[in-house]
């Protein structure tokens, strides 16, 4: 342990003892509007800052991949099949009741039939990603608060502090982040805050064919984004562990974890 | 008790209580003065953070960007079938060809290898959504000598029921009726295509029909054959399997 | 780019059973992780074994006391090494004591850590050996009188009144200990429990199974260390001493292995959505370390031994033989406990679909090797230690009449280098 740290340490630990002024931070939530926020959309009056989701409707997405590319490329992620911000499963429901699942596979190729087609009962694809969820297990656990919401709701890691400690990849019950191979630091989507923080849609958004995938601000009274929540039946990812995503499916299918 | 109060105080408590004093000093000197104060403070962490990931490169220039100079591309598109493509779905992130147009130009697919990405036939896909099989379907021909990309239509006039059952007719294409006719099954009237809604097109009426291909007497060689009489007596056919799509192959 | 690590993934995604999340391939948490719990557990174990001859009074455990606080501060100081060798960025580590997320189990580590050492063991310790600091700094020549100088902060009152003012401060700061002890463990267990995307981790059981677990494995280690080390300095074991520890050691095991059973129970008896791939993991990926090493071989047969013990008389000889064969097993089924909560809890996907593999890599920085030198650092330092400041006095030996009230403050103290004629036990 370096002496400096050791010493801070204790000074932190002390401090409320003795009475020095040592700042702490809440829990999670959003620190609100931190200091003149970042470059929102040019034109976007100040004031409530949006609160940004995503829709999902499961019986459009034809496993195309192209999310997954165009996230890969948007965003550094390494090209290798191991690391995803997005990603595809398909789930094949057999005759005989077995359920089998894999996830696609990037780059230009169809996705194969793993399961001979008279042997299938039912299949379909269910595009994953981080939920930005409004009660974030991986915030609540990171150690120095290097992973926070930022005011839009959206779960940011900050790389020049992580740790890499991976505590908050344990935490996730999505999978849905990972350690940067290069930056050794945990990545994960940001539903491309560069983007939308501009009015630009996510990258993902942008290329899928279908319109699978809705992006848009969750209080916004009207939007494709509001007239999905207000039209389908919306289910989310794993409802049991309280964590109150902002990734919201349509027509999803119950074995979908 | 009494006594430990009045005693002058151990020499352990004061050796201590000077260690104690000198390294509590010592941390908060640090703290205050040897180190920068960024470390400390979670709202510089925050707001750095939120600079650091809105400035991050864009690689994806959004659909608005092509507007400005392909505005035919974008209107063709716009009233075709490929309405709810980006042009960057197909032509790639266009970033840098937004920046300079003369310096870096956007792929175009031009070969089957790509339109098959999202056409090819795949059971997971979403039943009506246009597939083909690709081995079948004019092997080795480009797609885009048949198909507008920008505004992909089939080739010649359709099939008579396509042009409006086209859902129907794309399931049915990759089930194992795809060589059946619509006729084979529905007598539509010419007047049906007048006046859709008066005049119906008949539907196969009992468990006999289906029989004149799957029952035991049918000359049909690749017909899965079943016994009516012993398959099933209290339901007709339709009632569990989906004519358009029925199971297996 | 690291190739190695994509070339490791690449096998790894070959040895995946069923569907698991495509981020989950890597096993994060490895061996380091899984020798953080379990030094940690050594610390809080040893520390309750000692505490038993202060606030408990269990005289007979009094020849392992000093022992026991040695091996507890060494085991320690070493216990953050493996936290520092897993991290991304270990050279960020100072931030989880100048920002720590009051939120997170794990960023509480630095000051339940700092308050153990600090508070706890170094303030016991000092109060204990203050005395002798005193005393062997006056004998000793140069560096080593300065030393003991400093390290008894130039204090020089060896009048009675200030001795048992001593005793009387290491009565108290054991009582602050004893829950402190748990807070250590329990803490670590926390830190798995608390995970509620994990169903074999989340358990509000897991931080007492912890912290049972880790005083068994103090309690043996102990054991061990006294049996390796008093042969070794020439003298005869206190029987009535070692005696006393395995009698401790197992109630301990046997509160343990209860409560382990209570939770496997009950998982099984829930059976929730996740049973199905627990189940296949603790029959397939896991069943040699759990079943075998950690029940078998960890548990039930250094049970069995010392049941013998109790029930039948044996010679001393057989005895130790007994209680040091069940020692030994008694660690390896702990390290195996830390093993299959750590790693075990990462094989399986979050999608509950498949399994993952874990392989260790033998070089690395998290590889076999390290980890080896890890598991020896302590003993080390404790060999550093014992050679510093010997925690034994010679009238203690062998009977135990001289462990009365009284061992605190020996008549005559040795001078450290003439009469500390043990060799650095050389158990690493």
């Amino acid at each position: 342990m370096q002496r400096r740290g050791f010493l801070a340490g204790l000074a932190a630990f002390l401090a409320p003892i003795l009475g020095l002024p040592f700042r702490r931070a809440r829990a999670d939530g959003p620190p609100e509007q931190a200091g003149g926020a970042p470059p929102h959309a040019a034109g976007k009056p100040a004031g409530k800052p949006r609160r940004f989701g995503m829709a999902i409707q499961v019986d459009r997405c034809i496993g195309c991949t192209r999310c997954m590319d165009a996230c890969k490329a948007e965003n550094n992620v390494p090209k290798e099949p191991f690391f995803f911000r997005t990603w595809v499963e398909q789930y094949t429901i057999k005759t005989d009741g077995e359920l089998v699942v894999r996830s696609l596979k990037t780059g230009n190729g169809k996705p194969s039939e793993s399961v001979p087609e008279r042997e299938i009962m039912r299949s379909f694809f269910v595009p994953k990603l981080c939920n930005q969820c409004d009660h974030p297990p991986c915030v609540q656990v990171c150690p120095v608060g290097a992973t926070f919401r930022s005011p839009e709701g959206v779960v940011l890691v900050d790389e020049e502090r992580c740790i890499g400690c991976r505590y908050c990849i344990q935490a996730c019950p999505y999978g849905a982040r990972y350690l940067h191979p290069d930056t050794k630091t945990a990545d994960k989507c940001t539903f491309c805050y560069h983007r939308t923080t501009r009015d630009l849609l996510p990258a993902c958004v942008e290329v899928c064919p279908t319109s699978a995938r809705i992006f848009g601000d969750l209080d916004n009274v009207a939007s494709p984004l509001t007239r999905f929540k207000r039209m389908k039946k919306i289910h989310t990812l794993k409802p049991d562990l309280n964590t109150e995503p902002k990734v919201l499916y349509s027509d999803l299918d119950g074995v979908v974890r | 008790m009494k006594s430990l109060l009045f005693r002058p105080v151990p020499e352990q408590i004061t050796r201590l209580s000077l260690a104690f004093a000198l390294l509590a000093s010592g941390v908060f000197l640090v703290r205050a003065h040897a180190i920068p104060q960024t470390w400390l403070d979670r709202e510089y962490h925050v707001k750095s953070t939120l600079e650091r990931e809105a400035n991050r490169p864009r690689r994806f220039a959004g659909a608005q960007a092509c507007t400005e100079c392909h505005e035919d591309q974008v209107k063709e598109k716009a009233e075709g079938n490929h309405r709810t493509l980006a042009c960057e779905t197909c032509h790639g992130a266009a970033g840098k060809h937004v920046e300079d147009p003369t310096e870096t130009k956007l792929f175009a697919p031009r070969l089957r290898d790509y339109c098959v990405l999202c056409h090819a036939y795949d059971p997971s896909r979403p039943t009506g959504f246009p597939q083909i099989n690709p081995a079948l379907h004019n092997p080795l021909k480009p797609c885009i000598e048949c198909h507008k990309p920008h505004a992909p239509v089939p080739p010649e006039t359709p099939k008579e029921c396509a042009a409006c059952h086209g859902e129907i007719e794309r399931t049915k294409a990759v089930s194992s009726h795809a060589a059946l006719a619509c006729t084979a099954c529905h007598d539509a009237p010419d007047a049906h295509k007048v006046t859709p809604r008066l005049v119906r097109p008949t539907k196969p009426q009992n468990r006999e029909f289906c029989g004149k291909c799957h029952g035991p007497k049918s000359e049909e060689k690749k017909a899965p054959r079943v016994d009516l009489a012993a398959h099933g007596e209290r339901y007709l056919c339709w009632q569990c399997h989906y004519p358009h799509l029925p199971e297996g192959k | 780019m690291n190739e190695e690590l994509l070339h490791n993934l690449a096998d790894l995604s070959k040895q995946v059973w069923g569907y698991i999340y495509p981020n989950e391939i890597e096993v994060h948490w490895s061996i380091m992780i899984v020798l953080y719990p379990y030094l940690t557990g050594l610390v809080a174990g040893a520390f309750i074994l000692a505490s038993l001859v202060k606030v408990f009074r269990v005289k007979e455990v009094q020849p392992a006391y000093r022992l026991a606080m040695l091996t507890a501060l060494s085991f320690l100081l070493i216990a953050p090494l493996p936290l520092l060798l897993h991290l991304g960025h270990p050279e960020r580590n100072f931030e989880i004591l100048l920002t720590p997320n009051p939120s997170s189990a794990m960023a509480m580590f630095g000051f339940v850590y700092l308050w153990y050492l600090m508070v706890v063991l170094l303030l016991e310790i000092w109060f204990d050996f203050r005395r002798d600091l005193i005393v062997w700094g006056r004998a000793a020549s140069w560096p080593l009188s300065w030393f003991y100088r400093a390290a008894s902060l130039f204090s020089n009152d060896i009048s009675d009144a200030a001795v048992r003012f001593d005793k009387k401060a290491v009565q108290v700061i054991t009582v602050i200990g004893i829950p402190s002890a748990f807070l250590l463990h329990g803490y670590v267990g926390f830190i798995f429990g608390s995970i509620k995307a994990n169903p074999w981790w989340s358990s509000v059981l897991i931080p007492i199974v912890f912290l049972f677990s880790a005083i068994v494995s103090g309690i043996s280690l102990v054991l061990l260390l006294y049996m390796v080390i008093t042969p070794l300095r020439g003298k005869s074991l206190n029987m009535a001493c070692i005696d006393k520890i395995a009698s401790f050691l197992f109630y301990a095991v046997i509160v343990d292995f209860s409560l382990e059973a209570l939770d496997f129970i009950h998982r099984l008896y829930e059976s929730e959505e996740s049973i199905k791939i627990l189940s296949h993991m603790v029959t397939g990926k896991l069943f040699v370390s759990l079943f075998v090493m950690q029940v078998l071989l960890g548990m039930v047969l250094p049970l069995g031994m010392i049941v013998l013990v109790k029930t039948v008389s044996c010679s001393e000889d057989l005895r130790k033989l007994l209680y040091f064969t069940s020692a030994i097993l008694i660690q390896m089924g702990i390290f195996a406990t830390r093993w299959n909560v750590v790693i075990g809890g990462q094989l399986f996907s979050k999608s509950f679909l498949g399994l993952t593999t874990y392989k260790m890599e033998v070089l690395g920085l998290e590889g076999l090797l390290v980890a080896l030198v890890v598991l020896a650092l302590p003993l080390v330092v404790l060999a550093i230690l014992i050679k510093l400041m010997p925690p034994w006095h010679d009238e203690d030996e062998p009977g135990p009449a001289a462990a009365g009230e009284t061992p605190a403050t020996p008549a005559e103290l040795p001078a450290p280098t003439a009469s500390a004629p043990a060799p650095a036990p050389d158990v690493a």
